[in-house]
Parts: C-alpha cells; sequence; structure tokens
C-alpha cells in the first residue's frame, strides 16, 4: 500500500490524505443506507477510489446493521480492519463499535444524551454531536426526525473529512428530484449537521479527503446489477427463479431492463397502446421449477437463465445432473452465502465450490464461472451463454454477496457492437438435408460435442431427450459399452471447455518462491496482501483462478512453486479439494487461508495468516 | 394399438389427414408396457386424435416425467421431438419450453404418482400460469414400476391387490384442478376410445391448460377385486356428464341441437358436447365441482368434458410475447448496443 501524500497540517499532527476507513454502525429500517451509499457516491465522483460494504442482517427493522468506507487512492478497497473512525449510532452495539477503533481514532456519537463513562476510552477522541436535538427542533414530523438524522451525521462527515458539499448537495438533488419538499428538508438536514461540525468540531480531521482523477472512466455498480446487464446483453428472453438472498436482485434488475429495453408500444388497430415483450420472466414456485423451466426454454433454442443462491442449488441438484447428461444448455448465477442450510443469508461466503462443481448424483461435472467483482459479473454472464450452447451443458457463475450487493468502482462497461451469441452446434432443415439421418449423440468435433436440433424445426430432427441410460444415437440402453461411451464423451467433452473459459490472472513478483493462490472476491484482498508482503520482504505470486475445469496453466502455476497458499472464504478448503482432485497437484504443498465468518475478506487476514504459516 | 408392429404394405389404403398424412406418421416406437395396460389405450387414442387434427409431426412436443405413464411419449408420433425429464417436474420444463415458443402443441403425458405426489405443486402452478398444453394424467391409483404401492389417487379403503387398505383419502384432479382455476377439465376412461379421442381433440384445441384426467387401469397392480381402478370397477361405476358429439358424423347422423353444447375454442372450432344429465352447464365451475363430489360420494366417477372457459389469457397473453415464438427473435431485437450501455451507465456516475 502506498501512502499518499503524508505531511503534518496546521495543529502539527500527522495528515492522511485518501487513505482511511469509516464504520458506520446503525440500526436496519432507519433509512442510513441512503445516507451511507450518498457518502460513498460522492467520494466516488471526487475521483477516489472508494468501497462500500454493507454488514446487514437478515432482517427488515430493527436490528444492528453496519457499512463500511474504505477510501484509498492507491486503489486497494477491499475491506479494512483498522477504523479511524466509527459513527456509533447504534445504542445497541456502541461499546462493541467503540472497541473497535483502532487507537488513535475518532467516534462520532449523538451527544443528544450524555456519554457512558464506562466505555469510553483514553486513546480515541469523542465527537458529540447532538444529532437527535437538531432533527426534533428542525423537522416536525416523526418519522422526519428519525429518517434525517443520517443526513445529518452525513453532513457532519463531509465537514470532517472533507468531502466536497456541493457535490454532496448535488447528489440529494439528483436522489430527489421529484420531489420538492423531500429536496429540501435533505438539504436542510445536510447544511444543519455540515454547519454544526464547523462550528464545534475541529474540521477536517487529520485524515481526508483530497479530489482525485482515478474514476473517471469508472462506474460504481453491484455484481447482481452487472449480472443482469450481461443476460440482457446475452440475448436471454426467458428467466425463471425463486425469490431468495443474496441473488434476488439480479433478477428484479433484468426485469426493469427488460421494461426498458425490451418492451416495444404496439399500436392496435383500435387506437390503444399496447405492448410487446420480447422476454418472459416467471417466478417460479420453487428452485426445482426454476432450473425445469430453463432447461425447457433452452431446449426450445432459448437463452434462459435462473439466479439462486445455495440453497437453491441444492434443491436444483436432480435437474442439474439431468441438463449435464441430456447435454441442455442452462445458465445459473448462484450468487454465493453463508452456509450450511440455511446459514446465514445476509453473510457472503464462497462456500458452494465443490456443491456446484459436482453437483448432482453419479458422474457429473459442471462449467463454473467465477468473476471478481461485478465488471466481470457483466462480461462472465455473457460468456456462460455462449459456453453452455457451445458445450450444451449447464454452466454456473459463482458471484457472491459482497460482489453481489455491494457497490463496488468498477472500469466502464464495454460492448463490442460486432458480437453474436454462439449458439453452438445446432442443425437446421439445410443441414438435415444433407445428411442420410441424424443422431442426437453421434458426429462428434474436436471439443467432443454433438449436434443438436430444435424442437418445431424438421421432423428428421426429431428426437427423444431422456435422463435414462442413452447410447450415441438417442436411443435407450442398459449395455454397459453403450452407456459408457456416451458418458466417456462427456467427461472429454467437460475438460475441452477449460480452454474455452476464462484462465487463470497470474500476477508475479520478482524472487518469489511462494505462490497464492485465490478466487473471486477475494481479489482485491489477496493483491494488496501481496504489495505488503513484497514490502516486508516476502514477495509472492498470486494467481486467481476464473474457471473450472482448470487450464493447464494452473497446474503449472502450482507445480512452479515450493508452497502455494490458497485463499478462499470457506471452512473446508473447497478450492484446495478441487484442485488437489482435478490437477493431481501435491496435495502437501497447498496451504491454506481460510476466512469464512460472513464478512469480507481483508489484506490483513491474508498477510497475518501467510506470515504465521510461513514463520515469522 | 402402438404395442403392435404393423405391416410396412398395409392391407387397404390408409385414410390420410388434411396434411396427407396417415395415421402411421402419427405412431411411435412399440410399446415395452404390459399386454392390456390402459396406457397403450391412451397412446392409441392419442395418435389418433393428433392425426385426425392434422397436427404437422414436428409442430408436437412431447413431454413426460417418470413411471409407466411417462414412458408412452416414446411410442406415439416419433417425428415430434420428445422430452422425457425427471419425476414429477415435466410441468416445469413445459412450462420452460412453452415460454420459448408458443407455437408448438405442447401433449405432457403424466400420471398420479408423478403429478399427484412428486409434481403436484409444479401441476398446480402449471394450471395457475394456464400454460397452452394438454396435461394427460394416466391414472390408475398405483406405483406400477417400483410394483403395487398405492399412489396419492387411490381412493380410501381400496384394495391393494395384496389385500392391503388404503387408509389415507385421495387427491382428485379434477376437484383440485377446478379450485385452482383450471381452464379445461375433463374425466375420460382408457377402455373407452370413442369418447377419450373427441375429449383429446378438445383438449389439444383448447388454448390454455388442459387438464384431462384418464383412468388408466393398472392390469398388473391394480385391477383385482377392491381396487376403484380397475377396469370392471371404472365400467359400473362411470356416470358421464357430457358427451362429444363428432363434428363430422354430426350431419349424417343428424344428432338434434336440443341438448347440445357448444364449446367455442381460442381459434374458432367449436367442440359440441351432448349433456347427458339435463341441464349440465360445463361453464358453471362451482356447480360442475358440486356435481362431481356429489357422485363421488356415491361411489361413482364422473367422465366427459367437464368444465371449459376459453376465453383466459394463457401464460403469453398475460405476458404480452411476441406471436411468433420468442426464440426466434432476431438477436438485433434483444440487444441494447453499446450506445445505450454507455448512457445507461452515466446513472452509475
Amino acid at each position: 500500500m502506498t501512502t499518499l501524500d503524508t505531511s503534518k497540517d496546521l495543529a502539527g499532527q500527522q495528515v492522511r490524505v485518501n487513505d482511511f476507513a469509516v464504520k458506520l454502525a446503525n440500526v436496519n429500517g432507519t433509512g442510513s443506507a441512503s445516507a451511507n451509499g450518498l457518502l460513498m457516491r460522492a467520494i466516488f465522483r471526487m475521483g477516489i477510489p472508494v468501497s462500500g460494504k454493507n454488514l446487514f442482517p437478515s432482517n427488515i427493522q430493527g436490528l444492528p446493521t453496519w457499512y463500511e468506507i474504505r477510501v484509498n487512492g492507491s486503489g486497494w478497497t477491499a475491506r479494512a480492519l483498522d477504523y479511524d473512525l466509527m459513527v456509533a449510532m447504534n445504542a445497541q452495539t456502541y461499546a462493541a463499535d467503540v472497541a473497535e477503533v483502532r487507537s488513535g481514532g475518532y467516534v462520532l456519537y449523538d451527544s443528544t444524551w450524555p456519554l457512558d463513562a464506562a466505555l469510553s476510552r483514553d486513546d480515541v477522541t469523542f465527537l458529540g454531536v447532538p444529532l437527535t436535538q437538531l432533527c426534533v427542533e428542525a423537522f416536525e414530523r416523526p418519522k422526519e426526525r428519525l429518517l434525517l438524522k443520517n443526513i445529518c451525521y452525513a453532513g457532519v462527515l463531509v465537514a470532517l473529512l472533507d468531502i466536497d458539499l456541493d457535490l454532496v448537495a448535488t447528489l440529494l438533488d439528483e436522489t430527489f428530484a421529484k420531489n420538492e419538499r423531500l429536496r429540501e428538508s435533505n438539504q436542510r438536514a445536510l447544511r444543519m449537521g455540515y454547519d454544526y461540525a464547523r462550528e464545534h468540531l475541529a474540521c477536517p480531521l487529520p485524515f481526508r479527503l483530497s479530489a482525485m482523477d482515478a474514476t473517471r472512466d469508472s462506474i460504481l455498480i453491484d455484481g447482481n446489477t452487472a449480472t443482469a446487464l450481461g443476460c440482457l446483453y446475452a440475448g436471454a428472453t426467458v428467466a425463471a427463479w425463486y425469490p431468495i438472498t443474496p441473488s434476488t436482485s439480479v433478477m428484479d434488475n433484468f426485469t426493469s431492463l427488460c421494461r426498458t429495453y425490451r418492451r416495444q408500444a404496439v399500436h392496435r388497430p383500435d387506437g390503444e397502446v399496447d405492448y410487446r415483450n420480447d422476454y418472459l420472466i416467471l417466478q417460479a414456485e420453487d428452485e426445482l421449477a426454476a432450473l425445469g423451466m430453463v432447461l425447457g426454454a433452452n431446449w426450445n433454442g432459448a437463452r434462459a437463465f435462473t439466479a439462486t443462491s445455495g440453497p437453491g442449488i441444492s434443491l436444483m441438484n436432480e435437474l442439474l445432473g439431468f441438463g449435464y447428461y441430456t447435454e441442455i444448455p442452462a445458465v445459473l448465477i448462484d450468487v454465493q452465502r453463508t452456509g450450511p442450510s440455511t446459514g446465514m443469508p445476509t453473510r457472503t461466503q464462497q462456500g458452494d465450490i465443490l456443491a456446484c462443481a459436482y453437483a448432482s448424483h453419479g458422474d457429473t461435472k459442471h462449467l463454473l464461472l467465477f468473476p471478481a467483482n461485478p465488471a466481470e459479473c457483466f462480461d462472465f454472464a455473457v460468456r456462460a451463454f455462449d459456453l453452455a450452447e457451445r458445450f450444451q451443458t449447464p454452466v454456473i457463475v459463482l458471484t457472491d454477496l459482497d460482489i453481489g450487493m455491494n457497490d463496488w468502482v468498477v472500469p466502464t462497461l464495454t460492448w463490442d457492437d460486432a458480437y453474436l451469441p454462439d449458439r453452438g452446434r445446432v442443425l437446421t432443415s439445410a443441414d438435415l438435408d444433407l445428411m442420410t439421418e441424424f443422431h442426437r449423440f453421434a458426429d462428434e468435433d474436436a471439443d467432443f460435442v454433438t449436434p443438436r436440433t430444435f424442437p418445431g424445426e424438421d421432423s428428421r430432427g426429431a428426437y427423444f431427450v431422456r435422463g435414462s441410460g442413452h447410447d450415441k444415437y438417442g436411443g435407450y440402453t442398459e449395455i454397459p459399452d453403450k452407456y459408457q461411451e456416451v458418458v466417456d464423451r462427456l467427461a472429454l467433452k467437460h475438460q475441452a471447455a477449460a480452454d474455452h473459459m476464462p484462465g487463470p490472472v497470474v500476477e508475479r513478483r520478482h524472487g518469489a518462491k511462494v505462490g497464492v493462490v485465490t478466487v473471486g472476491s477475494c481479489d482485491l484482498a489477496v493483491r494488496e496482501a501481496a504489495e505488503l508482503l513484497d514490502t516486508a520482504g516476502r514477495p509472492v505470486d498470486v494467481m486467481r483462478i476464473r474457471s473450472f475445469p482448470f487450464q493447464a496453466e494452473v497446474l503449472e502455476f502450482l507445480d512452479a512453486h515450493d508452497t502455494c497458499f490458497v485463499v478462499e472464504q470457506n471452512r473446508d478448503a473447497q478450492l484446495r479439494s478441487l484442485l488437489v482432485l482435478e490437477t493431481g497437484v501435491v496435495q502437501s504443498k497447498l496451504q491454506s487461508v481460510l476466512v469464512y465468518g460472513g464478512f469480507p475478506l481483508s489484506a490483513k487476514h491474508v498477510v497475518d495468516s501467510i506470515t504465521r504459516q510461513l514463520g515469522g | 394399438m402402438p404395442s403392435i408392429a404393423k405391416p410396412l404394405v398395409p392391407l387397404q389404403p390408409l385414410q390420410r389427414n388434411d396434411l396427407g398424412l396417415t395415421v402411421r406418421d402419427y405412431e411411435g416406437a412399440p410399446s415395452t408396457l404390459c399386454g392390456g395396460c390402459g396406457h397403450d389405450s391412451v397412446t392409441a387414442a392419442l395418435i389418433d386424435a393428433l392425426f385426425k387434427l392434422g397436427i404437422p409431426p414436428h409442430k408436437i412436443a412431447k413431454l413426460s416425467g417418470i413411471g409407466c405413464s411417462s414412458k408412452t411419449p416414446a411410442y406415439f408420433v416419433r417425428g415430434a421431438h420428445g422430452f422425457n425429464s425427471v419425476h414429477g417436474r415435466m410441468a416445469t420444463i413445459a412450462t420452460g419450453a412453452n415460454a420459448a415458443n408458443r407455437e408448438l402443441t405442447y401433449v405432457g403425458i403424466s400420471g398420479d404418482g408423478d403429478s399427484l405426489s412428486i409434481g403436484l405443486g409444479h401441476l398446480a402452478h402449471a394450471i395457475r400460469r394456464n400454460i397452452n398444453m394438454l396435461y394427460v394424467i394416466e391414472n390408475n391409483g398405483v406405483y406400477g414400476l417400483t410394483k403395487g404401492q398405492f399412489s396419492a389417487s387411490a381412493d380410501l379403503n381400496s384394495k391393494s391387490k395384496k389385500g392391503e387398505p388404503n387408509l389415507l383419502p385421495p387427491i382428485d384432479p379434477v376437484v383440485m384442478a377446478l379450485s385452482l382455476g383450471a381452464t379445461f377439465v375433463a374425466r375420460a376412461f382408457s377402455g373407452d376410445k370413442d369418447r377419450l379421442i373427441p375429449i383429446l381433440q378438445a383438449g389439444l384445441s383448447h388454448q390454455g391448460f388442459a387438464l384431462i384426467d384418464v383412468i388408466s387401469p393398472c392390469i398388473q397392480f391394480n385391477d383385482h377385486e377392491g381396487s376403484t381402478k380397475s377396469y370392471l370397477f371404472t365400467r359400473q361405476h362411470e356416470v358421464t356428464a357430457t358427451d362429444f358429439v363428432p363434428p363430422r358424423e354430426e350431419i349424417v347422423a343428424a344428432v338434434p341441437d336440443e341438448g347440445a353444447i357448444t364449446v367455442t375454442m381460442h381459434d374458432g372450432t367449436a367442440m359440441r358436447f351432448r349433456a347427458v344429465p339435463e341441464g349440465y352447464d360445463p361453464s358453471d365451475r362451482q356447480a360442475v365441482a358440486r356435481f362431481v363430489e356429489d357422485h363421488r360420494a356415491r361411489g361413482e366417477v364422473v367422465t366427459g368434458l367437464l368444465y371449459a372457459n376459453p376465453d383466459v389469457a394463457d401464460l403469453h397473453e398475460l405476458n404480452k410475447t411476441p406471436s411468433a415464438a420468442l426464440a426466434s427473435v432476431t438477436y438485433d431485437r434483444l440487444c441494447p448496443g453499446s450506445d445505450a450501455l454507455a448512457k445507461l451507465q452515466q446513472s452509475f456516475r
């Protein structure tokens, strides 16, 4: 991590610019999310790399919720564990929140009520603002008093952190463009907090912001929105799903995108205007049904997908095996949350890796994609459809709650207008004219893929989909050799897909003997950790895996290092297991760094663990 | 019958339908079910119905789940795409398939285990969504492939082959479908082909979900004394609510209009049924449910086209999809392009 522009201010304090972390402790359902998002967006608009992590409960109203903002001019915006400032707005968690602030840090609290002396700390500065009192005096309605307290503390933070006040005011105007009353009251609350802080507190704090130009070509987007955009651009027309946290917003976004981009006005003869929707979204009765619908639609030639989370993947197991064995394309988005069972629905984990790799009974293997951020969610969603159709098999995109539901700063998404969907091997009537006979599972290509036909096209292309034992002609069989011929080809097809999938991203450092292997949303924290380890004289090479089956480069990387640490967010080292099972790497050279409590990974977790395991 | 291999050259010239196809073009592979199975009669009736309606074989999609009944799509219309899915999930596959391509004729074949136990939820929701398809339950009250367990449609106190009484009340798919808002509900008997064929034709012509519960006896495990799904019991206890008036013979036989109910299907064709009990009204959902329940209480099985409402929007009409298959919409109409993406992202700043 590079420290930027370190100098001393007028009071002789060490000043840190664009490098700090703020944690906001709130009660959920009280309107804090919009105030916190506002601050994060303002920092982004100031051109400074920033992240916002929402650590929220599985609850609608009343339980503790936190929001972490990390600012880092060098772009290291993985979760930080050292908080420079705690905005302690929740009495239930006050004691624990105060304890989390780093020594020398600050606590902002509502001084309407006296501070409990027992919860004070000598090494932390307490900044009191009578937020409740200010809001009670300024606003009449009880609901306004409660909600605007959040915007009021946002105003305080604008002053304390040197956030551009005009910019925040503009953002509020944009948010409430259609409601003058709310616009006015929000602006008033913002100024109130800002003015109070300027008047009573030493503003700005020694850690503060200074406008940069690092986010000009970037956007602020969550992974689920990006995934939905990818599905839209890939040309998906049918979607089936069952609501489940944290994947629900994939389909919510897909629905609203379709309403914008896939709905045409149709003028009826009677003069009325009707709509024509070039999409059909089915809210299924359960996840089994959702995948059944997706398979039915793909069989019939539409691009169809579902979005779910771990419990949904469990339910979809039988049909995943069916899709694999009958070679029907399907795209599944698995926004992982903590398991097992219901687990912690609003907490993040990478716990579905093994369950997805081998989902279903019998010998099954699936194609997996592991995006690390929303930009890759967009890209991989599109690629998932191409892979599913080219290899005629289900493809699972494994994101997680951290990627899916938090806003990330990523490069502006681009689209190549020359893109055409890869439909894979599909025979038309004209193709069938040239053949003496069509057999569904015969005539494999170099990737062990056989041509399919779409229902409704031609009788000569008709075949009988069956999950029961079948030979290469598609006929029912119980004969060992004929059964094995088909399943052996499926194994070869699975491996052949590797070279068509996104390969590992490798980052090498001079003199590195140790490798670090990771996946998905661990990316930023692991790369930051590699920087920190390098600074500490322990250079490491980093490989981020982006798909399964693994490419040859994956084993090459493992072979090239005496020791590799596999960093992942689950208890059982699932990625490590998959590497051992599938690459033949010597098991003992793979060590684990496992963080699976449900909150996003921090570089500190990685550095501490690797340093300890290397003995230092 | 589908279970019998046919001579390659027919003894007499076969009748041709409007497409110039013969009934042979609607047959499939020889059946592997037990000789005398009711399901083979249903298959034969379906072959006849599809042939008579003149549906091009490649425009038919035949789907099933798991069980004896679910094997039968292999035994009709070899030129149609077939989909033998997993146990209980056929309705979901059919829903997705229909979503992608509304232009095909969907024939779903299921059984009482597949539809009333493992797949009950999916059946209920397919009815609610009014998926445009024919959904046939070949109902024999027993699990045949696993050798004789009671199914959810076995009647209370009816006896298994081993003599054990069934302790649980049955699920009647007809009553259930009526309560779920089904738009076409019929019951037929596999042993009565003359009445089964026109009901299948009516179901195939219905624009929406057409549920036909066909009592189809299992001669191996549920055709004994004490069974209420046997040939004998059904014949003895059948009460017909409506009887089909075949349109062609109508002129020849000069069936009087009096007492006939005309149900106009979505495509304009009129299906004419004679109400056997005076005043039976297949458009009165509550009255139909009451009629079926009353007769069931007396141990009678009501057959015929029981309820039809052709004017309810199906899945596609509700969702305002294009009149052609969604799967045929060209990609240029689906992708908003790079300019739209750039514009959209201004709101992500």
